[in-house]
């Protein structure tokens, strides 16, 4: 087994698989993400959130900004949304996909650095 | 005797309730902080309210609207029909909010804070109102920037997810940097307007959008 590092050391990442993800509530997954982020890791979702899910999140986000402890997050996934491309029978058989890969990090640690269509490049640093 | 006056009675309200004029549509302001919402919303209730009253205080220093603030029945006339709308400014939405951003600003540590903090809860509030309470969505934006930001695109996938009808405009037209063209690549299933809500350039095709719209 592999020695456990100091996590102060490095920069964790967690990539969250969508079956992991199916089984959670709405609120259980956005408390898995921040209880993540907040604790300074990386998390990657590898079909990222419903629009709902996303508003949630970003409503949650606010609640918890502390000044000088957490300052929101950072959160990106590719802008083209298969979402918008549903019809609308689709919709209302609640077909819509929204499978994206989501990055989700400390506001304060990442940092974009370029985003089109196809690729997110973006910069990680430590606490 | 009473059963029957009762049920005229109920049966009398429920028609009345029926037939009644429609309640005017409440059309959410929204975008990222510093996109001019606020500047847009006064320049309608200055155009179109008896009194002409702001909505709110206009400013650079982003998060200057931290509560969502409506201007009720706005009667905006088009083509000789009158469209009524209630207009919700509401706070810039983001993701994360840096006290320290505010100190750039000339402001206090305890100011910049309060500011931070009104700014959280104004963000959390105006995400309520997206999913509960506007009937239809004008999505701001400064045309000047670069529009493929990642609240730009959560938010235009949580107004198509809900439905509501959304009028895109691209604000700041009278800046050098300003490009139409670049909202119109990063939306193109959506038709964008431009405008300049400070000149109140194009205002009138932005009224014709709104009738056509959220009429």
């Amino acid at each position: 087994m592999a020695e456990v590092k100091d996590p102060s050391e490095g920069v964790r990442i967690d990539l969250i698989s969508g079956e992991r993800m199916a089984g959670l509530t709405s609120m259980e997954k956005i408390r898995m993400i921040l209880d993540g982020v907040r604790e300074g890791n990386i998390v990657i979702l590898e079909e990222g959130l419903s629009p709902d899910e996303e508003s949630r999140l970003i409503e949650v986000t606010m609640t918890e900004i502390s000044p000088d402890e957490f300052n929101g997050i950072e959160i990106e996934t590719y802008p083209k949304s298969e979402a918008a491309d549903a019809s609308i029978l689709d919709r209302l058989m609640g077909k819509q996909s929204t499978q994206k890969l989501t990055v989700i990090g400390p506001a304060n640690q990442i940092e974009t650095l370029h985003k089109d269509e196809t690729l997110i490049s973006a910069l990680v640093s430590r606490k | 005797m009473g059963l029957l006056t009762g049920l005229k009675s109920s049966i009398s309200r429920a028609a009345s309730t029926l037939f009644s004029e429609e309640e005017p549509k409440r059309i959410g302001i929204y975008g990222p902080p510093n996109a001019g919402k606020t500047t847009l919303a006064n320049r309608i209730a200055r155009d179109w309210t008896e009194h002409g009253d702001a909505i709110g205080p206009e400013s650079h220093v982003p998060h200057e609207t931290r509560r969502a603030r409506r201007k009720e029945n706005v009667e905006i006339e088009r083509d000789g029909k009158t469209v009524t709308i209630d207009v919700v400014d509401t706070p810039g939405v983001t993701t994360k909010v840096d006290y320290t951003e505010f100190l750039e600003h000339d402001m206090e540590k305890d100011d910049a804070v309060r500011r931070s903090r009104e700014a959280t809860e104004g963000v959390a509030e105006a995400m309520h109102w997206l999913r509960e309470d506007v009937d239809g969505v004008i999505y701001v934006l400064d045309s000047s920037t670069d529009p493929f930001t990642q609240v730009n695109t959560m938010l235009i996938g949580i107004i198509e997810s809900q439905d509501l009808p959304v009028l895109i405009l691209a604000n700041k037209i009278d800046l050098e940097d300003s490009s139409v063209q670049r909202i119109k690549n990063a939306f193109p299933q959506h038709e964008t307007t431009p405008v300049s809500a400070l000149e109140g350039d194009n205002m009138d095709e932005v009224y014709d959008k709104i009738a056509e719209y959220f009429g």
